[in-house]
């Protein structure tokens, strides 16, 4: 485990006030893993603003005893992804809706729900619950994601063990303004599997998601989410994946609105020839409150041959704020690695700020890394080029924040959620035109 | 058709005057060339005429069709009739071309108070303007200009102005950059442009593109004015003799 932060009265008293706010599930098979997380955040306690980790980003309104109220946000908009065949598993305030979700057996995939086969004393789930989440407390310390696994209520296991036929697409809609709510997913992708999850949806008012993936030999997993709406909600995920030999991990997150997001995805690379991407595109507007987006990455390489990339852009007005912080660590003997970093942000106007911490530690002699972070306004001369061939400013602001965007949402494999995307970008831009 | 009267232009962020009393008239139909050495005003005078930021008008002015061009945000002066083809176009990642272009196209349409062109409509036309120009799917597919050579970028530009059908074209140093044959091309593009509706101001350092694209009118342009005004010859004369007897001859 990481060395303990400084561990101050003030510390101990907030990790134990949220402790105790919390009740704490009991008995099945996370029991263990629910105990030694507890253990490991009475060790590391609750994040301050006063550690590294946590110097751009408040960790306040994520560690209060209770969560600020969040008004719900009615977008007229169609669900995002309605139209992808796929298994829906719709979570209302974080309690899984029967009625609203369709049946989730399907060829290849064996889904649960935390919650229930939580209770069971024996589930495949039980080396995987809090294991991930366990190892990536190294060498950096993620309070937030124990207090998850230590506290989390429901969720869903997923072991893939062939090519599932759809992918699962996990709808998390926000009904109460106080909702608070903690989700804690499992996803084992077996050797040779391949699988899609989706998620999308505002989910709280406050939400702590934890996702732990874990990819064998060859196996494949793709991840395209989107967060948004609702103005005033804030939301901790972190997402821990491992991932083995010749496997490939691909996360694509779309974030717009929300008052505080920090989106942690701590990558272990433990196999040869094994590639991660991990993308983001924010937009955030500061007219409607606060906007703040923060992406956490850490990318671990602990095998030959391997390739990462991590592409973040960020599109800010209004007085909002994005922060970026990435690591790329290449362990000894990680030879031929190949890893790329790049974090970019848009400012739309001189409110608005970008904070990057890109960071590279390597420890192999035969790699290939590269990082850049860049911050800018939109260029002039592409708008005058734009505008005289007669497409209005807004407009032609509004193509040159897509065309930004454009490298991350080209981290999307499949097309049609990658048009969906573009789509709900669009309208988002066509809101706030003047 | 276009008509500027005495236009005094400086650099808004130095005091420096660039235009010095310009006067020129482009009736339609006609395409009129402006030669002069570097530094002589030629950009910024296109650049003045289409609307970018950076330039301030102290004296005089200009009109398209008797409406004051000055007056015009850029995406109005475009919906009105002009179009500047870029000496240096921009690249636009992630823009596909085609969506570029009917976004122009129909930007324009509206502001007119036209019907907006189907995506059917527009296929049509534009693979039909870009197969003379020798512009394949391929390119039509990639973002605006993003990988182009210098020629596919001078063609790109003719192609925009082929499928947008402006009335007052300028023309930016459309040679720089270009080799014989993409030159040949261009210009083909151009030429099968004019027609009695439409003219051309055509910048140019050289007088080889202006063989191809035969000009009515030649204006000399030094110092931000034009100094000499005459026919096609007066461009032969510059290739044979250089600017310096033009302008040994004005001073």
């Amino acid at each position: 485990m990481a060395a303990p932060m400084r561990k101050d009265q003030t510390r101990v008293e907030a990790t134990e006030a949220r402790i105790a706010a919390i009740d704490l599930p009991k008995g099945g098979f996370t029991a263990g893993a629910r105990a030694n997380a507890l253990s490991r955040l009475r060790e590391m306690g609750l994040p301050t603003r006063r550690d590294e980790y946590w110097k751009f980003t408040d960790p306040a309104a994520l560690i209060a005893t209770e969560a600020a109220k969040a008004a719900l946000f009615d977008a007229k908009e169609p669900q995002l992804f309605g139209t992808v065949a796929s298994v829906k598993l719709v979570f209302v305030d974080g309690i899984f809706s029967d009625g609203d979700s369709d049946d989730p057996a399907m060829a290849g995939v064996e889904i649960s729900r935390l919650a229930e086969a939580g209770r069971a004393d024996i589930h495949w789930a039980q080396e995987l619950y809090g294991v991930l989440e366990a190892r990536g407390q190294n060498p950096v310390a993620r309070p937030l994601a124990a207090l998850n696994t230590a506290a989390a209520t429901d969720g869903v296991l997923i072991r893939v063990t062939g090519q599932a036929a759809k992918p699962v697409h996990l709808i998390y809609r926000h009904a109460s303004e106080t909702s608070d709510v903690m989700l804690h997913h499992c996803v084992k992708v077996e050797a040779g599997a391949e699988i899609t999850v989706l998620e999308t949806g505002p989910a709280a008012a406050r939400f702590n998601k934890v996702m732990e993936v874990d990819i064998a030999r060859g196996g494949k997993f793709h991840h395209v989410r989107a967060q948004g709406r609702d103005h005033e909600r804030r939301a901790i995920t972190h997402i821990f994946t491992r991932v083995a030999e010749d496997a490939s991990f691909k996360s694509f997150t779309l974030t717009a609105n929300g008052q505080m997001t920090r989106n942690e995805c701590v990558i272990e690379i433990v196999g040869d020839d094994a590639v991660a991407h991990v993308a983001g595109a924010a937009l955030g507007d500061g007219a409607n409150g606060k906007f703040h987006h923060d992406d956490t990455i850490f990318v671990t390489h602990d095998a030959e041959r391997c390739e990462s990339r991590q592409v973040f852009k960020k599109v800010l007005k209004n007085g909002a704020t994005g922060v970026f912080q990435g690591k790329i660590l290449v362990k000894p003997g990680a030879q031929k690695t190949d890893g790329y970093q790049i974090s970019q942000s848009l400012l739309l106007d001189e409110d608005s700020q970008f904070l990057a911490k890109p960071e590279l530690e390597i420890y192999a002699d035969d790699v290939q890394c590269s990082h850049g972070s860049t911050t800018g306004a939109i260029d002039e001369t592409a708008l005058f080029y734009l505008r005289s061939r007669g497409v209005p400013r807004e407009d032609a602001t509004a193509l040159l924040v897509l065309s930004f965007l454009a490298d991350a949402i080209a981290e999307i494999e499949d097309e049609g959620l990658a048009e969906e995307i573009v789509e709900r970008l669009e309208a988002w831009l066509a809101r706030r035109k003047k | 058709m276009l008509e500027i009267k005495n236009l005094h232009v400086k650099l808004e962020e130095e005091d420096k005057q660039i235009l010095k009393g310009v006067n020129l008239t482009v009736e339609a139909g006609k395409v009129h060339a402006i030669m002069g050495p570097n530094g002589s005003g030629k950009s910024t005078l296109s650049y003045v005429l289409s609307g970018r930021d950076g330039y301030t008008v102290t004296e005089g002015g200009a009109s398209l069709d008797g409406e004051d061009l000055l007056e015009m945000e850029p995406e109005e002066r475009a919906a009105a009739g002009l179009f500047l083809a870029f000496q240096y176009p921009v690249e636009i990642p992630g823009v596909g071309n085609m969506t570029f272009l009917r976004t122009a196209l129909n930007a324009q349409r509206k502001a007119r108070g036209e019907e907006e062109v189907s995506a059917g409509e527009f296929l049509k036309l534009v693979r039909e303007k870009a197969k003379t120009l020798k512009i394949d799917a391929e390119m039509l597919k990639r973002p605006v200009n993003v990988g182009f050579s210098g020629g596919e970028k001078k063609r790109n530009e003719i192609l925009q102005m082929a499928v947008l059908e402006p009335r007052m074209c300028i023309l930016d140093e459309t040679d720089s950059g270009l080799d014989v044959d993409a030159m040949k091309l261009v210009s083909d593009g151009v030429n099968a442009l004019r027609d009695a509706g439409r003219a051309f101001l055509v910048i140019t350092h050289y007088q080889r593109l202006l063989d191809h694209i035969q000009p009515d009118v030649v204006h000399i342009m030094a110092d931000g004015r034009i100094v000499k005004t005459g026919g096609p010859e007066l461009a032969l004369e510059v290739e044979k003799n250089g600017y310096a007897d033009i302008l040994a001859e004005m001073a």
